[in-house]
C-alpha cells in the first residue's frame, strides 16, 4: 500500500506543482535559516574564537583535594588554573604547536620617571605565543619573540585603547614606558580586540568574563622577576596556604596561572594528554596531588564549564526557532487548506471502502513526503548558507575560514520540529474526516 | 438483501431537527431492481446513505445481506462498503487526478487485491461499460455519460451484491440516461441487486418495483406492471406490498 500512497502523493503534487514547491521551499527556508543561525551563533557569539575550536585547549591538572573540589560545586573549579611549578614544568614539553601561560597584574604606567599622574593599568603577563595562538590583530609592530620570554626582556604590547590614551593612537613602537621601576620598550600595538567573553582568562579584571581585555601585555616572567603579586583569581588548598612572601607563593601549590595549548592534530592531542597524565601520576605518587584528574578543554567546553555560554545563548537561539516557527505556520496553513479542500475526495475513498486508518496513512505519506523533501532541501540550503558565511568571514577570521563547530542537537530539533509539525498538519484533516460519516463529505460534491 | 425496519434518521443542527427518515421500513430481495422516487427533500438520498453505510441511523433495525448493521465498528462498515456495495452518484464522484483505470482501481486497492487480479477486474468492468479504449483518460477528458459509465465500472469492479444509484441520470441528457439505464439493467440481469433513485417516471417504470417516499416515509410501493396505472390506492404498507 505504501507504494500506492506514494504514487497518489506524487499525483497530488503534480496537480498543484506551484503550491507544492511553495510548501517545500518554505519548510526548507525555515530549516535553513534556523540551522545557519544556530551554527553561526553557536560558532561565533558563544565562542569568540570559533574558527580554532578543536585546536585550542585550556589545560587543567586538578591538584586540589576532593573535598575542595566538591565544595566548589564544579569538578574542575579551583583547578581551572595551575600552580607555578606545574605551569613551569608543563610549558616545557615542546609538544604543542604553540602554548602560553597567563596571569593578571595590576600596576601604574608612566611615560617619564617624574610624571606625577601614573595611569592605572591592567596588565596581562603572558608569552609571545599568546598573540599568534589567539589570532590577536596588530595595528603596529608585532609580538615579542621567545628570547624575550626567556630573558625576560623589557618589552610590552599595548592595547589599541591604551595606545590611544598614551600616544593619541600614533605608532608608538620603539617608545618606552615605565612600569614597576623598569623601562619597557613597546614592540607592538594591537588593533581593537575585544573577545567576548574574554575566554582566555576568565579570572579577573573589570566586568569579569565580559570585561575588557588587558591594557598592556608583558612577558610572563616579569611577574616572578619583579615579585609582582598576581591580581587575578587565586585558590589555595587549606594545607599549603599562600605564604606571605612571593617566593612562598611560587612554591605553595596555590593556583593562579592560566595555560593554553594549541594542538591542531589528533596525534599532538594524544601525545600531550599522555604527557599531562604522566605528570599528574608522578605528582600523585609523590603525594603532591590528591588525584590524577587532567583535562584538555576546548574553548566551548571551557566556557560552559564556567557557566558562561548558556547565559547568553538564549536570545538568538530563540530567534532562530521563532523564524522556523513562522515558516512552519505558513506551510501548515497551506497544507491544512489543501487537505481540507481535498476532504470530498477522501469522502469518495471512504465511500469506496477506505478505512479510517487507510485515509490516515495516505495523508501521512503525503505530508511525510512533503516534510522530508523540505528537510532535505533545507539541509542543502543550510550547507550553501554556511558556505556563504564562511566566505564572508574568510578575511576577518585569519586563515581559518571554516566552521568547525556545528550544533547537532539544535539541528536535530529544527528538523524534528519541521517534520513533526508537517505530519501533524497532515493528520489533523484525516482525523477530522474519519470522525464524521462519509456522507458528510460526499454532499459537498 | 436489504431489510429496514422502523428506521429513523434525524439531522440535528443547532437550530433545527430534521426528521429525514421516520419509521422507514423497506425490504429489497436479492436480485431485485427497485426504483425510488419522491419529491425533493423527502429523504431519498438519506435512505441510500443509510443503506450504503455512508451515514448512521438513530433507531430501528437494518440488516444487509443477513447481517445486522447496528453497532458495527467503522472498520467493519468500511469493509462492507468495499466488498458488498457499489455506489453511483449523480455527480459521478470520480477522482479528478486519477485516470479512469486508476479510478476503477480504488476500491480494489482497499480490498488488498493482487495486481494481476485488479488489472483483470478493471479490464472486465471497463469492457462491460464500453470504455476499454478510454482507460488512460482523465475524467475531465470524458463526456458526462462516459464519466457516469466509468463510475459504474468502478461500482461493479469489486463484484458487489448491491448497487445504490442516487439519480445517476440527473446530469445527463435523455439519450445518455437511457444508456445508463440499459447498463444498470444489464448488471441487474447478472444477479446484482439494484436500488435506483430517480425523478424520471419513464426510467422508474423499467424497474421491477417502484417505491415512493414522501416526508421520510415509504408512501406507497407499486409493482412495475402496475406502475403505468398509477392511480392512488390509498397508503399501502411497505411490508405488506413486498414479496
Ligand atoms: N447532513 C444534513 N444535515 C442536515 N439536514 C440534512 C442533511 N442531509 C439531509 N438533510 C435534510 O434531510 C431531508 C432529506 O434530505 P435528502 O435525503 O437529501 O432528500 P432527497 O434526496 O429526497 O432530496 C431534507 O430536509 C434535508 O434538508
Ligand atoms: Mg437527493
Amino acid at each position: 500500500m505504501l507504494g500506492y500512497y506514494l504514487r497518489l502523493s506524487l499525483r497530488s503534487f503534480r496537480r498543484a506543482p506551484g503550491l507544492t514547491a511553495l510548501m517545500v521551499s518554505t519548510i526548507a527556508l525555515g530549516i535553513a535559516a534556523c540551522i545557519v543561525t544556530l551554527t553561526v551563533y553557536h560558532g561565533m557569539s558563544s565562542n569568540p574564537i570559533w574558527w580554532k575550536n578543536g585546536e585550542l585547549y585550556a589545560v587543567t591538572v586538578n591538584p586540589l583535594s576532593p573535598s575542595q573540589t566538591r565544595k566548589a560545586g564544579d569538578p574542575a573549579y579551583g583547578s581551572s588554573q595551575l600552580a607555578y611549578d606545574d605551569a613551569t614544568y608543563l610549558s616545557g614539553s615542546g609538544i604543542p604547536k604553540r602554548e602560553t601561560v597567563l596571569a593578571f597584574l595590576f600596576g601604574a604606567i608612566t611615560s617619564t620617571p617624574d610624571q606625577t599622574r601614573p595611569l592605572p593599568v591592567m596588565i596581562q603577563a603572558t608569552t609571545g605565543g599568546f598573540f599568534r595562538m589567539f589570532d590577536v590583530p596588530f595595528r603596529y609592530g608585532g609580538p615579542w619573540n621567545a628570547a624575550a620570554d626567556r630573558g625576560p626582556e623589557p618589552v610590552m604590547v599595548l592595547s589599541h585603547r591604551e595606545n590611544a590614551k598614551l600616544f593619541g593612537g600614533t605608532d608608538s613602537v620603539g617608545r618606552t614606558l615605565l612600569w614597576s621601576g623598569h623601562r619597557f620598550r613597546i614592540v607592538g600595538v594591537l588593533a581593537p580586540w575585544h573577545p567576548l567573553p574574554r575566554f582566555y582568562d576568565l579570572s579577573a579584571g573589570d566586568g569579569g568574563p565580559f570585561g575588557r581585555s588587558a591594557d598592556a601585555f608583558i612577558p610572563f616572567q616579569w611577574g616572578p622577576t619583579l615579585r609582582d603579586w598576581p591580581a587575578g583569581h587565586m585558590s589555595c588548598s587549606s594545607q599549603g596556604s599562600a605564604s606571605s612572601t612571593y617566593q612562598g607563593l611560587l612554591g605553595s601549590g596555590c593556583t593562579w596561572i592560566g595555560m593554553w595549548v594549541e594542538l591542531p592534530t589528533r596525534a599532538a592531542r594524544r601525545h600531550f594528554r599522555a604527557f599531562l597524565q604522566a605528570y599528574a601520576a608522578a605528582q600523585r605518587k609523590a603525594g603532591i596531588f590528591h588525584a590524577v584528574n587532567t583535562h584538555l578543554w576546548t574553548v566551548s567546553q571551557w566556557l560552559s564549564l564556567h557557566h558562561i555560554v548558556t547565559r547568553r545563548s538564549g536570545l538568538l537561539v530563540n530567534l532562530a526557532f521563532a523564524l522556523l516557527t513562522v515558516c512552519l505556520i505558513n506551510t501548515l496553513g497551506i497544507l491544512l487548506a489543501k487537505f481540507l479542500r481535498g476532504a470530498p475526495l477522501a469522502g469518495i475513498r471512504r465511500a469506496l471502502g477506505a478505512s479510517r486508518r487507510q485515509v490516515f496513512a495516505q495523508h501521512l505519506v503525503e505530508a511525510g513526503v512533503l516534510s522530508l523533501a523540505g528537510a532535505a532541501l533545507g539541509l542543502a540550503l543550510s550547507a550553501a548558507g554556511l558556505a556563504g558565511v564562511r566566505l564572508l568571514y574568510r578575511g576577518s577570521a585569519a586563515a581559518y575560514g571554516k566552521f568547525a563547530h556545528f550544533d547537532p542537537i539544535g539541528i536535530a530539533w529544527a528538523l524534528a520540529l519541521a517534520v513533526v509539525a508537517t505530519i501533524v498538519a497532515g493528520l489533523y484533516p484525516a482525523w477530522r474526516i474519519g470522525r464524521r460519516p462519509p456522507a458528510t463529505y460526499l454532499k459537498s460534491q | 438483501m436489504l431489510e429496514m425496519h422502523n428506521i429513523s434518521k434525524i439531522y440535528r443542527t443547532d437550530l433545527i431537527e430534521t426528521h429525514a427518515l421516520r419509521e422507514f421500513s423497506l425490504q429489497v430481495a436479492a436480485g431485485e431492481f427497485i426504483a425510488v422516487s419522491g419529491p425533493s427533500g423527502s429523504g431519498k438520498t438519506t435512505f441510500l446513505n443509510v443503506a450504503g453505510l455512508l451515514e448512521t441511523f438513530d433507531s430501528g433495525t437494518y440488516k444487509l445481506d443477513g447481517q445486522d448493521i447496528r453497532g458495527l465498528s467503522d472498520n467493519a462498515r468500511s469493509r462492507i462498503r468495499n466488498e458488498k456495495i457499489g455506489f453511483v452518484f449523480q455527480s459521478f464522484n470520480l477522482i479528478p487526478d486519477l485516470d479512469i483505470f486508476d479510478n476503477v482501481d480504488v476500491p480494489l486497492r482497499y480490498r488488498g487485491m493482487k495486481a494481476a487480479e485488479r488489472t483483470a477486474r478493471i479490464a472486465n468492468s471497463l469492457e462491460l461499460v464500453g470504455l476499454s479504449s478510454r482507460m488512460r483518460h482523465l475524467p475531465a477528458q470524458l463526456s458526462g455519460g462516459q464519466q457516469q459509465r466509468a463510475a459504474i465500472a468502478r461500482a461493479i469492479a469489486g463484484d458487489p451484491a448491491l448497487i445504490l444509484a442516487d439519480e445517476p441520470t440527473g446530469n445527463l441528457d435523455s439519450l445518455m440516461a437511457r444508456q445508463i439505464m440499459d447498463l444498470l439493467e444489464k448488471i441487474n440481469s447478472m444477479g446484482t441487486t439494484v436500488v435506483l433513485v430517480t425523478h424520471d417516471p419513464e426510467l422508474a417504470r423499467r424497474a421491477e418495483r417502484n417505491i415512493h417516499i414522501i416526508d421520510g416515509l415509504v408512501a406507497d410501493t407499486v409493482p412495475a406492471s402496475g406502475a403505468r396505472r398509477r392511480e392512488r390506492q390509498g397508503p399501502a404498507h411497505a411490508e405488506s406490498a413486498t414479496d
